[in-house]
């Protein structure tokens, strides 16, 4: 497992507390796992999506991941509608592994885009994991 | 892994470890109101006998039951007599597979690993199914492990749909593990061939999954394609549950009928009676729905060298890592059950399962148009495989007691679970009911 100051924690996008990021473009939000967080799951072997149109409160379950030794809930960083979920992690769980910040799960048209301005940024983020 | 009791001296091998004097010491954790305050009511120690008084002493309470081994019994009601053949007997006793009835350090009892893969693969063969699990504990947990499956896929629907002609012990189970939980169980109707009434299902609103047993209890054999269509159409998910799995040796299986999720009662396949347990869970389901299956799944895989080998899979879904999320609280299966009905699947084969299921057909045939004839009138017009439902002119009461004093049952009256159905008769013929016992009973009814 990843050293800390190993991790790969970029600056232009908000984290949760239970390790997800978004990123906010245009008007839509794109959701998905930190580099921490793919770490400490370890090899992921199934992702499961919830449906377009599907709505979610911050903080609400949107999803699954599974890894070799263990089952992770997903939890929404902000309100909003499913308006994509990215299909090609069906068949390609690790891509989450490999480019956590390219392998987005969910895409949302957040119902508060103010929300976004309450998730950690890369530094607070980091303070968070070294307690 | 064989079984062995621990030695005095391993025992306080371990008490001295962990720094406790005695046993007691050991349970200090436990309130003092959980535990055990009055004495074992068992025999004293002067009146305990050898083995050869024991034996005396069991042949004597065998000897007072109204039956002895050779009755012939012709109540099936979710628990049926079949021919065990010899080699599921010898296999199943052997001690590698039965002292180490379930495998708890799994990968290290490949063996096991292995009779357990080849029991999921027969039974998903059978019941036409693409995944099925290691076993459940029998038929009615099984049933309502399915239901919570079915509520789990369905995400915020609160209710299920059972058929009234499913086991009525089954829908009890089922009502103790939803109800607790906050889930209905609707319960559906029947029509008068004895099959399930889904014409209101459209109406039902919050459906998660519909669950239908057949043969039904009542003997009836469901229309399931024509059901699965309509429970489908209503946005549920279609359950088929079973108490008679040699049925699918003659009719089509529930998987090609559109069934999600199959379940039932495996105690046909090789495993006796007795006084209604253990019994065998069998639990499958089609593919989109593998992780929410419940219950332990052995996989075949290959090791570092390539030679085949048998694991757990999918465990992260159990409750020993998922916790509270877990897919279900079951926390082991039916080892042993499981390896005696794969034994027994594989003794007689698809063609041995196909014409035994034949031949209890034709049996259960030849005693219903025999009573017919002889003035008794079958209940439900739906077509049957080896149990039906029978009303007599008279009373039956009196010819079920002459049976029994020659050591036959003959079936069992309804009216204890359904009182609609009181003086009539629910009978079951297997390939262990001769024709003469047949000819007895009509004879009676004839009398």
């Amino acid at each position: 497992m990843k050293e800390l100051d190993e991790l790969h924690l970029p600056d232009n996008i908000g984290y949760t507390d239970d390790h997800e990021w978004a990123q906010i473009t245009g008007d839509t939000a794109r959701i998905g796992v930190s580099d921490y967080a793919q770490d400490q799951l370890g090899d992921i072997v199934f992702v499961e999506l919830p449906a377009v149109g599907d709505s979610f409160a911050k903080g609400d379950e949107f999803g699954t991941l599974e890894s070799v030794k263990a089952v992770s809930e997903l939890y929404a960083p902000m309100s909003g509608t499913v308006v994509a979920v990215n299909s090609v992690l069906q068949d390609s769980p690790e891509l989450i592994n490999q480019e956590p910040y390219g392998a987005w799960i969910i895409e949302i048209k957040p119902s508060d885009p103010s929300e976004y301005e309450q998730l950690h940024n890369a530094a607070s983020y980091l303070e968070l994991l070294k307690g | 892994m064989r079984y062995l009791p621990h030695t005095s001296e391993e025992i306080a091998a371990m008490l001295a470890a962990i720094g406790a004097d005695n046993l007691d010491d050991l349970f200090a954790s436990v309130p003092a109101d959980c535990r055990m305050t009055t004495a074992w009511n068992l025999p004293s120690a002067n009146t305990a006998k050898s083995e050869w008084e024991l034996n005396d002493h069991m042949r004597e309470l065998a000897g007072a039951m109204r039956l002895d081994d050779n009755a012939s019994i012709l109540v099936g009601a979710g628990s049926c007599r079949h021919h065990i053949p010899e080699t599921v007997r010898s296999l199943a006793s052997r001690s590698e597979f039965l002292t180490a009835y379930t495998p708890y350090q799994p990968e290290m009892a490949q063996g096991t690993l292995q009779g357990i893969f080849e029991y999921q693969t027969l039974t998903a063969r059978l019941l036409g199914v693409d995944v099925v699990n290691a076993s459940m504990y029998d038929g009615a947990s099984a049933l309502a492990e399915a239901l919570l499956m079915g509520l789990r896929i369905g995400k915020k629907k609160k209710r299920v749909a059972i058929s009234k002609a499913i086991h009525p012990h089954y829908r009890a189970v089922v009502r103790a593990y939803l109800q607790p939980a906050g889930f209905e169980a609707v319960e559906l109707d029947l029509l008068a061939d004895g099959r399930t009434d889904l014409s209101g299902l459209a109406n039902l609103e919050d459906i998660a999954a519909v669950a239908l047993q057949s043969p039904n209890f009542l003997g009836v054999i469901e229309d399931l394609p024509t059901a699965g269509a309509a429970i489908h159409e209503a946005g549920a998910l279609f359950v088929a549950c079973f108490t008679e799995p040699l049925a699918y040796g003659l009719l089509k299986n529930p998987g090609s009928c559109g069934a999600d999720i199959v379940c039932g009662e495996g105690q046909s396949f090789g495993i006796a009676p007795s006084f209604g347990g253990p019994g065998l869970g069998m639990f499958g389901c089609k593919e989109p729905f593998t992780r929410n299956l419940p219950g332990r799944l052995v996989g075949e895989t290959k090791d570092l060298e390539g030679r085949r080998g048998y694991v757990l899979t999918l465990a992260t879904r159990e409750q020993h890592i998922r916790r509270e999320k877990a897919t279900s609280n079951i926390c082991s299966n039916q080892g042993i059950c499981a390896m005696t009905a794969g034994m027994y699947m594989a003794s007689l084969g698809g063609t041995g399962i196909a014409k035994l299921a034949r031949l209890n057909y034709d049996k259960s045939e030849y005693l219903k148009d025999s009573l017919v004839r002889a003035g008794a009138r079958i209940v439900f017009a739906g077509p049957t495989f080896n149990e039906f439902a029978v009303a007599f002119p008279t009373d039956f009461r009196p010819a079920y007691e002459r049976l029994l004093a020659r050591n036959i049952v003959a079936g069992l009256e309804l009216g204890g679970l359904y009182p609609e159905l009181a003086g009539t008769y629910l009978f079951c013929v297997t390939e262990t009911i001769s024709r003469q016992t047949m000819d007895a009973i009509v004879a009676e009814v004839r009398a």
